[in-house]
């Protein structure tokens, strides 16, 4: 079975909590098991993407912290 | 009751965690002691002897409401100068049992920036509702090493209650010394008893900023950090007009405190039941198990540096958790370690001169500023 291609939803430079709306709007309409990756420069981010799957049931597959040529972090969710 | 300055129109106060309107009689005891405790109070003459006699009446009275000793309560020069001293110099004195400092994960910033330069900091996860995990705080009190352990008593931010009795059986089993910062619950609630060193903010419970409590047990060894001073705890001395005033509001807030609590419970219930109607919020911290004034509510997609701002509009004042509301634009630790919503946070304390008018004045303006925020930045349909 083909993975659904990752999503990515560039995010950085923008500040809570846009990064989670545009996370959101990229994620609408988009079919259960697709996943997402957003990538923020916010320091909210890290916890709010996290919580907003929790609210929306979505899953939070993992975040990863950036510190070589940008500094952040990339979270990713899969839909439900 | 409002504290509208003269001329303003009527404000809802509800941003009054560690700094509430001075009790009417603390300002009355502060102008009394501006007249007799003016002098510096180590000094030898009539005055000076004059001023050290409402220092010490000061001292008493607190120790009275803390469940301590007069010998060991001091005055230091603000919360969290206390919370700094006490962990510096009590993991100085317990250099030879180690170097670590446990504490929770929700303990205030000043409890954790204070535990880096003084060992190694080790934090303890909460819950979702903010509650430490007892059976790891215990685990890690019981570990080798550890100089000081750090729990408060109830968390200022989202109001839950802390296992204090139990984590302070263990920790007074292992020999470690356990702080309780009990910054955000003296004069709310009782009194914890489970502790060895207490910190307590005079400013939250109605009395002046500007002076801190520190009760030290006197069992507890401390050790002299920094520059030497005749007054370890308070270099330069102490403000008797400030203590004075900090120590006659605690003794003005105590004689109703049941019936405050009472009353603000009911109202923090009504409350966090009319916010979780609004929809896409998450109401933080334990509906039971908490302070009786403290409420945190997180709304999804929304900026809370704009809602504060539109609240503010309305003419209601109130704080916030959120990274954008914060100088260092970090979000708030506590509300990160509890794996919440941390941005669109409002951050209510009511007074106990908070009315249920104001309370429901602010439930009825609040889901419009939200749904207002939240087409400011056009998420309708997400």
């Amino acid at each position: 079975m083909n993975r659904v291609p990752d999503t990515l939803v560039d995010a950085r430079g923008l500040r809570c909590p846009l990064p989670v709306i545009r996370l959101a709007a990229a994620a609408k309409g988009l079919p259960a098991g697709t996943e997402l990756t957003v990538l923020s420069t916010d320091p909210a981010a890290r916890h709010d993407v996290p919580a907003w799957c929790r609210m929306r049931g979505h899953v939070h597959v993992a975040t990863r912290e950036h510190s070589d040529d940008w500094t952040g972090w990339s979270v990713t969710v899969r839909l439900a | 009751m409002s504290h509208a300055t003269p001329g303003t129109p009527d404000r809802v106060h509800l941003d009054n965690g560690g700094r509430a309107p001075w009790h009417p009689l603390a300002r009355q005891a502060f102008e009394q002691a501006l007249a007799d405790g003016w002098a510096d109070p180590r000094r030898l003459h009539a005055e000076g002897r004059r001023a050290a006699r409402l220092l010490d009446g000061a001292r008493e009275a607190i120790a009275e409401v803390l469940g301590a000793r007069t010998q060991e309560v001091h005055l230091t020069p603000s919360h969290t100068a206390s919370l700094h001293a006490a962990v510096a110099s009590v993991s100085a004195a317990r250099r030879r049992a180690g170097g670590t400092v446990v504490a929770s994960a929700v303990e205030r910033a000043a409890v954790l920036q204070a535990a880096g330069p003084a060992g190694e900091l080790v934090t303890v996860p909460v819950d979702r509702a903010g509650r430490v995990d007892t059976d790891a705080m215990v685990a890690a009190v019981r570990a080798p090493g550890v100089a000081l352990a750090a729990l408060q008593h109830a968390n200022g931010e989202v109001g839950t209650l802390q296992p204090v009795e139990s984590v302070h059986d263990a920790a007074r089993a292992a020999g470690v010394p356990l702080l309780v910062d009990a910054g955000a619950s003296v004069g709310h609630v009782a009194a914890p008893q489970s502790w060895d060193v207490l910190a307590a903010d005079p400013a939250d419970w109605g009395g002046p900023a500007g002076v801190g409590v520190l009760a030290v047990r006197q069992r507890v060894r401390t050790a002299a950090v920094g520059p030497e001073d005749e007054d370890p705890w308070a270099p330069g001395g102490v403000s008797v007009p400030l203590a004075f005033a900090a120590a006659v509001a605690l003794q003005a807030v105590e004689s109703d405190r049941a019936a405050q609590e009472a009353r603000r419970r009911a109202l923090v219930d009504r409350l966090r039941a009319e916010v979780a109607r609004i929809p896409d919020v998450e109401v933080v911290g334990d509906p039971e198990g908490r302070l009786p004034h403290v409420a945190t509510f997180s709304f999804l997609y929304v900026d809370g540096e704009a809602l504060v701002t539109e609240l503010d509009r309305h003419g209601f004042a109130v704080g916030s958790g959120s990274a954008c509301t914060a100088s260092t634009l970090e979000p708030s630790h506590v509300l990160a370690a509890m794996g919440v919503l941390t941005h669109g946070n409002v951050r209510i304390a009511l007074d106990r001169t908070t009315t249920a008018d104001e309370v429901d004045r602010f439930t009825a303006v609040l889901p419009a500023a939200v749904a207002r925020v939240r087409d400011m930045l056009g998420v309708g349909g997400l």
